[in-house]
């Protein structure tokens, strides 16, 4: 072998990133872009005396080489000087290789910013120093929020130009940070760079002193991704059925989430058929486990019907199946949208007519409003109801950005017209769904049934919106009491509320239920079809449940409608809920008494985005009321 | 939890074998085209892997100019039938018939005559309505925006103004009758990826790729294989070069390198130090600024 085999073997084990940048021509992104090829060594040296060349007869002002035409491709677009497409450029450095979706920032942004998002785990947002943050920064920001892409790291550019002052910096820093609170942004890095010069590229700057933080490629190489997929939830999406003999049936299909082993129970969704994996095949034959985004052939033990556009999962996790699904739309075809008219909807592996319902809002990106609407055009971004022919099984994209996104295919002309992210349903959709149903013929059974009074009759009546308080933490961290210190507060403060908690779930609407996965989540559905009834009588529901999975609590937030769902962790550590925890309960779980102890024999999931995190160890039953009730104060300032 | 990172390799693998199953899953009539050369070796295996144990479920396509190595034409057919693939070769025989022998014939005029058109009709005599071709982003500028999915109409034309999003893993593959698509399962592979993937699965590729002493003319600035199509010229001289190809194509077109890299461990390494870009050395690219592109729209790859 020879000596550089050790070069090989450290390249063969780097790890891949793909990322996009926003930014407008004059922002200096395809100079950034260049400056990262050119000075990871990713420019062959005959490209850049293409370049070379090309910078004389564009009479390039600036001396020397252009490093933006690097990255300029078609010659429609040399010509117009400008770039009108995504583009995807590639770099390598010895600890990662990077793709980079490059996308324009003006005209067609929406459109084409949101194709680099959708695979991006990192965004580069580029804000000039000289002009700061200008609408176009807040798009870019929203859209890697709308995209759900985990980092964001904004680059603060022509440092140089503002003579490298740390005010300005800041300044922008401050701006940046106000305006994406209300985003569903959570790793947000900025860094002071001059992509011309070069500072904090690669090399840190010497001008930039008060600057500690690293460099944009230092922070692209170690930034951690491999958290950022989802490895808790098993969807197994059916791409293709290889029967090569009669002897070999496989599934083959990517996971978009989770894990799967053989021995796995499994449901086949939607016919919610179930079976065993026999063997789990990787690119290399059979593995141990199969997980994102390795792709996989998997057999059963038994023959059970399946066939492409089904999702394998695990029976105690499953997916929500639905053809009535809500999503965010981006709108990217120069017909608008039709409602009521049939579109192909894909879905995972799956390819199923559908109509838009209706258009419940577009959104308008610079100011983040909603505004009334019944179509979406070319770069419009809306939230809409979508009717398929056939359901789907879906979560929703903030949870899995594989079956919690789809596009919608013009069924004429073929061609890809939005790309839509999956939402939770809202309680007001409930009231446009009715409205709908009105018109069909099932609905005519249904129509003597309905409430004569409006949602806003009621909260005038009681002086007060009603809401679903979710107290979820570890036994001991204080649920129970808290709920009813609350409900005392609330009521004494003229609103009428009532209290939900697992024991009087369990001695009531649960009794025949027990303690297994599948009887603790038909509980938790239970308990919030029962706040649900309780908010539409008007009364604010205060729910004591340990539900310790992410994905019950968000089941919960579904029902419930996430507009007047407020999850609340309590989050007392483990050794502080163990002491308060009355008679033993930890002890007897530590010795196997009692099995599935949330916490000792079986996990807490920690809530990833509550609406308060209250650390109810260190906090009075009264402050913890008190922050509980400033939170609703908050969301319903006014009694109407 | 280093059991669940997937190498960069990997994770290319696994995209380009999703592809591969969402076009046979989803086409009617799929077939890949094989030019025998690095990336073409590297997507059949791909298409291998994707549906094992079962074999490749569409037939491999060669549009054979008849100017190609011979080397290249043994190595073939050697290769087709050890993996058991359906092989199908199609030339341009009226143009051949009618213009005549290799000194005929332009790069230029190859390139669309015994190239593009005879792929063309090749597409058309079997209703082919998806070709797998082993293209890459990072090979010319014109290719970085091509989708994954390149949509042709029924005269096989490409409109760079119009292409259809892709977001996602997600790809629409309808089509009306008549339209196809050429499908790019290695558009994110660079030519470095490629190579050590091929060192990684030892897969099997041309002996001309690695160097050796070679009998050669310069020619227009390149190195040209002589003894089988090319003959020196009044004035050239048949030299005796250590070389290898960095690219495999016509010998008109295709031009040798000066180098000692004959391991695919040296070929590695050159090329993650090298200075010059794979297509350099065929003449095809640089007949015109904009050249591929201009190809591309008429249905070159």
């Amino acid at each position: 072998m020879s000596r550089n085999v050790p070069l090989l073997e450290q390249d063969e084990n780097k790890d891949l990133l793909r990322l996009v940048t926003a930014g407008s021509v004059d922002d200096g992104k395809s100079t950034l872009i260049g400056r990262l090829l050119f000075e990871s060594k990713g420019i062959y040296e005959d490209q850049l005396d293409a370049v070379r060349s090309a910078s004389g007869r564009k009479g390039s002002t600036q001396e020397g080489l252009d490093l933006a035409l690097v990255t300029d491709g078609l010659k429609a677009e040399r010509e117009q000087g400008i770039t009108i497409d995504v583009a995807y450029r590639y770099f390598s450095t010895p600890r990662r290789k990077f793709i980079i979706a490059d996308t324009p920032g003006h005209e067609q942004y929406t459109r084409n910013m949101a194709t680099g998002a959708s695979t991006a785990s990192l965004a580069i947002v580029l804000i000039d120093a000289k002009n700061g943050v200008l609408t176009q920064s807040r798009r870019h920001a929203f859209i890697s929020a709308l995209l759900g892409i985990p980092h964001v790291v904004v680059t603060v550019n022509k440092m140089d130009l503002v003579d490298y002052s740390e005010a300005v910096f800041n300044e922008i820093v401050d701006e940046f940070r106000d305006f994406s609170a209300k985003l569903d942004l959570h790793d947000m890095t900025f860094i002071p760079i001059s992509a011309l010069v070069g500072d904090n590229v690669v090399e840190r700057s010497e001008r930039m002193s008060w600057y500690q933080g690293s460099t944009l490629l230092g922070y692209l190489e170690t930034v951690h991704i491999a958290s950022d997929r989802n490895l808790i939830d098993l969807r197994l999406p059916v791409q293709y059925v290889s029967r090569p003999d009669s002897e070999f049936r496989g599934y083959m299909g990517t996971p978009a989430s989770g894990v799967v082993r053989p021995g796995d129970e499994v449901v086949a969704l939607p016919s919610g058929k179930t079976s065993r994996i026999a063997k789990v095949l990787g690119p290399d034959g059979e593995v141990p486990q199969g997980f994102p985004p390795m792709p996989l052939t998997v057999t059963l033990e038994d023959e059970i019907d399946i066939s492409r556009g089904d999702t394998l999962a695990h029976p105690n996790n499953v997916p929500r199946v639905d053809r009535n699904i809500e999503a965010m739309m981006v709108w990217m075809a120069e017909e608008r949208l039709v409602a009521g008219k049939q579109y192909l909807v894909k879905h995972a592996t799956k390819l199923t007519p559908g109509v838009f319902a209706g258009v419940r809002y577009r959104l308008d990106v610079n100011t983040l409003r909603r505004q009334q609407a019944d179509t979406l055009e070319l770069n419009e971004i809306g939230r809409c109801a979508l009717e398929l022919a056939r359901p789907i099984a879906f979560d929703t994209y903030r949870r899995n950005r594989t079956t919690g996104s789809f596009i919608v295919i013009d069924r004429a002309n073929h061609n890809t017209v939005a790309a839509g992210m999956i939402v939770g349903r809202e309680p007001s959709d409930q009231v446009v769904d009715e409205q709908r149903r009105t018109t069909t013929a099932r609905s005519e059974l249904l129509s003597g049934q309905e409430s004569r009074i409006e949602p806003d009759e009621r909260s005038r009546r009681l002086g007060h919106e009603s809401a679903t308080i979710w107290l979820t933490g570890l036994t001991g961290s204080g649920k129970t009491s808290i709920a009813y210190a609350l409900e005392r507060r609330l009521f004494d403060e003229g609103v009428l509320s009532q209290v939900l908690d697992g024991e009087n779930a369990r001695l009531s609407f649960s009794m025949d239920l027990g303690f297994s996965a599948d009887d603790r989540a038909e509980n938790n559905r239970r308990a919030a079809e029962v706040a649900r009834l309780f908010n539409e009588a008007g009364l604010v529901t205060i729910c004591a449940f340990l539900s310790p999975f992410e994905e019950e609590r968000r089941r919960a937030r579904e029902i419930v409608g996430s507009d007047r769902f407020f999850e609340v962790y309590l989050s007392a550590p483990l050794a502080v809920c163990r002491e308060r925890a009355s008679e033993g309960l930890y002890e007897r779980a530590e010795t196997g008494e009692i099995r599935n102890f949330p916490g000792i024999s079986s996990p807490y999931e920690v809530p990833i985005h509550p609406e308060l995190d209250l650390p109810s160890h260190e906090l009075d039953i009264d402050e913890c009321v008190d922050r509980i009730v400033a939170l609703l104060h908050q969301r319903f300032p006014s009694p109407p | 939890m280093k059991s669940y990172n997937l190498s960069h390799l990997q994770q290319l693998e696994a995209e380009s074998i999703h592809i591969i199953r969402e076009v046979v899953a989803e086409c009617e009539n799929p077939v890949m085209l094989y030019s025998v050369g690095k990336d073409s070796s590297v997507m059949v295996r791909l298409a291998q892997k994707a549906f094992a144990p079962g074999k490749i479920p569409f037939p491999l396509l060669h549009v054979d100019t008849t100017f190609k190595f011979r080397e290249m034409i043994a190595f073939r057919d050697r290769f087709t039938k050890e993996i058991g693939a359906h092989l199908i070769v199609r030339q341009n025989d009226e143009a051949l018939a009618r213009i005549g022998g290799y000194d005929h014939w332009s790069c230029s005029q190859c390139a669309d005559m015994l190239k593009t058109q005879a792929l063309v009709a090749a597409l058309k005599e079997g209703g082919y309505d998806a070709a797998f071709g082993g293209a890459r982003r990072d090979e010319e500028k014109s290719r970085a925006k091509e989708r994954i999915f390149s949509f042709r109409d029924k005269f096989m034309q490409w409109d760079p103004k119009n292409q259809r999003p892709e977001l996602w893993s997600i790809y629409n593959t309808s089509h009306a009758p008549g339209d196809s698509f050429r499908v790019f399962p290695l558009s994110n592979w660079t030519e470095l990826d490629v190579w050590h993937y091929i060192y990684a699965e030892k897969i099997p590729i041309p002996d001309l790729y690695l160097a050796k002493e070679r009998q050669v003319i310069r020619r227009d600035g390149m190195l040209m294989l002589a003894g089988e199509l090319n003959h020196p010229r009044e004035g050239e001289q048949v030299e005796t070069v250590v070389c290898r190809f960095r690219t495999l194509g016509c010998q008109k077109c295709t031009g040798a390198v000066e180098s000692t890299a004959d391991t695919l461990e040296d070929v590695i390494e050159e090329t993650m130090l090298a200075r010059k870009s794979e297509r350099e050395h065929r003449a095809v690219d640089q007949d015109r600024d904009g050249s591929m592109e201009e190809k591309k729209k008429e249905g070159y790859f």
